[in-house]
């Protein structure tokens, strides 16, 4: 009889498994080894079987209340009472396959467990959760913003019937309601599946949202008088499967088919949320956050995923001027720059300062110091922007690449020299300045007066501002989208910037510009026509770029430094992780 | 549908019923008594005292306010909405005014056999109570002088002397349409 385990040192799966803490699961006929206590959905996605869900989302708590992901489940024969588990050749149990479905993303596995994504009880199933799905939504695709990312859409034609067997009149429920500044609820085209609710109890903390007579007529609202206004409501349009949550912004602003993604970070503090950036043709349409698990989790602050609509303003600087007599005129690249090189050649050392920005790249960083020791002057700074951490992601440093400038520039506090510039262009000790990525009589909080003191000031920004009509020579740049780069984190992970779009015609990429400034002040410069070969040479120079490259850094970005800082909302989210409530 | 329609089924709004009813007020007496409610829970899991509250307070004022929503709301440290929530599930828990005599009707099989319909029919006509308003969300109707007030009823348990219905908390059997006049006038 072979009702026990092969006589020979020969293991059975189940104990190689074990040894690993590991168990072995068969997902449609193929066994894997995953760690004991996964969740059945979880194991489908390592088993490259795709288990259709609405409800279940790895960041928050799975009620199981949508029923999609519905598959067979099966355990191995038990055995008789006092005889040992029989084993087949393959070293595994045979499986009894139960006659009842069961939810994936809420049931864990063990060992010999048996999985079946496929067959006729689980398609009936998705068939049947479908149907009720569709009873009661409005199917007014062709006018909601979902099209084309709604989840809805994609399992109905992947799992629904094609047509509908409801003939009775539809529940009507509430429409077009702003239950926030920044967010639309449309309750007819809701399917239930709580998952804006528990996002908003869970990350959020601020349980806003509910359900309201439940039963046929289970209406998501807001309590009267509470509003969904939440720096990061716009996660719920994000994970929202359906239109029932749309965003303020974006809606009606452009079918998502037409849209082009990049992969891209967030520049509006020191978090680096990792983005999406939406575009066609050489606009901005929507930013949404990118899952990260080091950086941003699956979310991202409203006001940093807005605020990219100036890029398209309409004080958007397009030509380099040059200021003759009192009057800026348009001049071409060259001209500008050998004016430029021009004036600066015609100070000493100690009077020329240069003004970066903590949201430059580390190229454009790395190019503004080589400036500076051209220009012989040691009066390089940046201008500090500090603000309230949110306790989430929003980090106290409102600069992106506070970190970056502290290794480019081997300096700990890269905002040093500001007061000591600030107080030579007073005194009037400082004639010349270089201003990049700033306004001067914004965060650097100079008096415009004092700019009157300067013999030469040449600026560079992507808006018109006070500065720009102060400077002599003005050099129009790219924003956030419109170039490649790299940054690094408060917690010390280097990320790359990508290029989404381009900047304005007349207007230069500001690496481009640095470089040409530092050829024309030193021909001796080597020349440079990538911007790999910049980031080459801070790979050279820098110890924690050693090795490295551009194409290295990778979607998700590099750790390359300790800084000690971390992101609050990924520590809250690591405490759910370990407590067993999120798969993460 | 008019966005009005959430704010609608989540607040009160006022009925002929309402003068027979004490505006929501928070004493000491009722502080007492939710806080012992609150203290048979574990602290960390306060929350499972919304329903006995809820009772506390429909039992008290007969109905359950917005106010009061958001007084046991801030007893239980929760949001507003999540006691809403609990409030509009059950049928049980009403948001505006009954009657000074709130009548449920039992129309349960037994009673619906018994003649239930026929009994409701005929309170809502000695009462002069107008039924076609009821509605999935709002199932009470009110007499217009606020004196009587009607609901149908799942089964109140008592199948073998139906039609049967409670007044208050006062169970009545037997009870055919014929005796409908008689039950009124004894709650006069």
């Amino acid at each position: 009889m072979a009702d026990s385990a092969p006589a020979t040192a020969e293991k059975l799966p189940k104990d190689l498994a074990a040894e690993k803490g590991l168990v072995n699961v068969q997902v449609d006929g193929t066994w894997v080894q995953v760690p004991a206590g996964t969740r059945m959905i979880e194991v489908c996605k390592i088993a490259e079987k795709e288990v259709p869900h609405y409800c279940y989302h790895t960041k928050l708590s799975s009620p199981g209340n949508c029923r999609m992901c519905l598959v067979q489940m099966g355990m191995p024969n038990r055995p008789p009472p006092g005889e040992s588990p029989h084993y087949e050749d393959d070293g595994y149990q045979q499986i009894s396959w139960m006659p009842r479905p069961v939810i994936a993303c809420a049931n864990t596995v063990t060992e010999n467990m048996g999985i079946r994504t496929t067959g006729e009880l689980v398609e009936e199933c998705r068939n049947g959760v479908m149907e009720f799905l569709l009873i009661n939504h409005p199917l007014d695709c062709p006018i909601c913003d979902q099209a084309g990312e709604c989840s809805l859409q994609e399992f109905s034609v992947e799992h629904g019937r094609g047509s509908s067997r409801f003939e009775e009149m539809k529940v009507k429920k509430p429409k077009n309601v702003e239950i926030g500044p920044r967010i639309r609820l449309d309750d007819e085209r809701c399917i239930m599946c709580s998952r804006c609710i528990r996002f908003m109890d869970e990350v959020a903390d601020d349980p806003v949202l509910g359900f309201i007579d439940r039963g046929t007529h289970t209406t998501l609202t807001v309590h009267p008088g509470r509003r969904l206004d939440n720096n990061y409501s716009l996660n719920t349009a994000d994970i929202c499967p359906v239109g029932a949550l749309t965003s303020n912004d974006f809606r009606f602003q452009m079918r998502v088919w037409f849209l082009k993604e990049t992969k891209s970070i967030d520049v509006n503090c020191g978090t680096g949320c990792n983005t999406v950036i939406w575009t066609r043709g050489n606009e901005v349409f929507r930013i949404t956050p990118r899952e990260n698990n080091e950086v941003n989790s699956s979310w991202m602050p409203d006001s940093h995923r807005l605020n990219f609509h100036y890029l398209h303003a309409e004080t958007r600087l397009g030509d380099p001027f040059v200021k003759i007599g009192s009057k800026h005129e348009i001049s071409d690249w060259p001209g500008a720059i050998a004016k430029t090189a021009e004036e600066l050649s015609r100070f000493k050392g100690e009077e020329i300062a240069v003004i970066g920005s903590g949201r430059m790249t580390n190229e454009e960083l790395y190019l503004l110091r080589r400036l500076a020791d051209t220009l012989e002057t040691d009066l390089l700074s940046l201008v500090p922007r500090v603000g309230e951490s949110d306790g989430k992601l929003i980090s106290a440093d409102r600069n992106p690449n506070t970190s970056g400038a502290k290794l480019i520039w081997a300096s700990r506090n890269p905002y040093a020299k500001l007061e000591s510039i600030r107080q030579g262009v007073v005194t009037g000790k400082i004639k010349a300045l270089i201003v990049f990525y700033e306004d001067l009589l914004g965060d650097a909080q100079f008096k415009a007066d004092d700019l009157a003191n300067l013999d030469f000031l040449v600026s560079n920004h992507i808006l018109t501002n006070k500065t720009a009509k102060a400077s002599d020579v003005v050099l129009p740049g790219a924003g956030f989208a419109e170039k490649r780069g790299s940054l690094v984190n408060i917690t010390g992970r280097l990320q790359r910037l990508n290029q989404a779009i381009s900047p304005p015609p007349g207007a230069m990429d500001d690496w481009e510009i640095l470089r040409d400034l530092v050829k024309a002040l030193s021909p001796d410069e080597p020349s440079r026509y990538l911007l790999e070969e910049v980031f080459g040479e801070i790979a050279d120079e820098v110890e924690e770029f050693e090795d490295l490259t551009l194409s290295k850094i990778s979607d998700l970005g590099i750790p390359i430094v300790e800084t000690g800082e971390s992101i609050p909302l990924l520590e809250s989210e690591k405490a759910r992780i370990t407590a067993g409530e999120i798969v993460g | 549908m008019p966005q009005t329609i959430l704010t609608d089924q989540v607040t009160s709004h006022e009925t002929s019923g309402t003068k027979h009813h004490p505006p929501f007020e928070v004493d000491s007496t009722i502080e007492r008594e939710a806080n012992a409610r609150i203290r048979q829970y574990p602290a960390e899991h306060k929350r499972s005292a919304v329903l006995p509250l809820l009772h506390i307070v429909q039992s008290k004022f007969g109905y359950i306010s917005s106010d009061a929503i958001e007084w046991v709301a801030t007893k239980l440290d929760l949001e507003p909405i999540k006691v809403a929530e609990v409030v509009t599930f059950y049928p049980g828990l009403r948001q505006h005014a009954p009657g000074k005599y709130h009548i449920r009707v039992c129309r349960t099989l037994s009673c619906a056999m018994g003649g239930s319909y026929e009994l409701m029919d005929k309170i809502c006509e000695l009462a002069g109570i107008d039924r076609s308003q009821t509605s999935h969300h709002n199932p009470v109707a009110v007499s217009p002088c606020g004196t009587w007030s009607v609901e149908f009823a799942e089964c109140l348990a008592s199948c073998g002397t139906a039609p049967v219905c409670l007044v208050n908390n006062d169970f009545h059997e037997d009870l055919p349409a014929e005796k409908a006049s008689e039950l009124l006038k004894s709650y006069k």
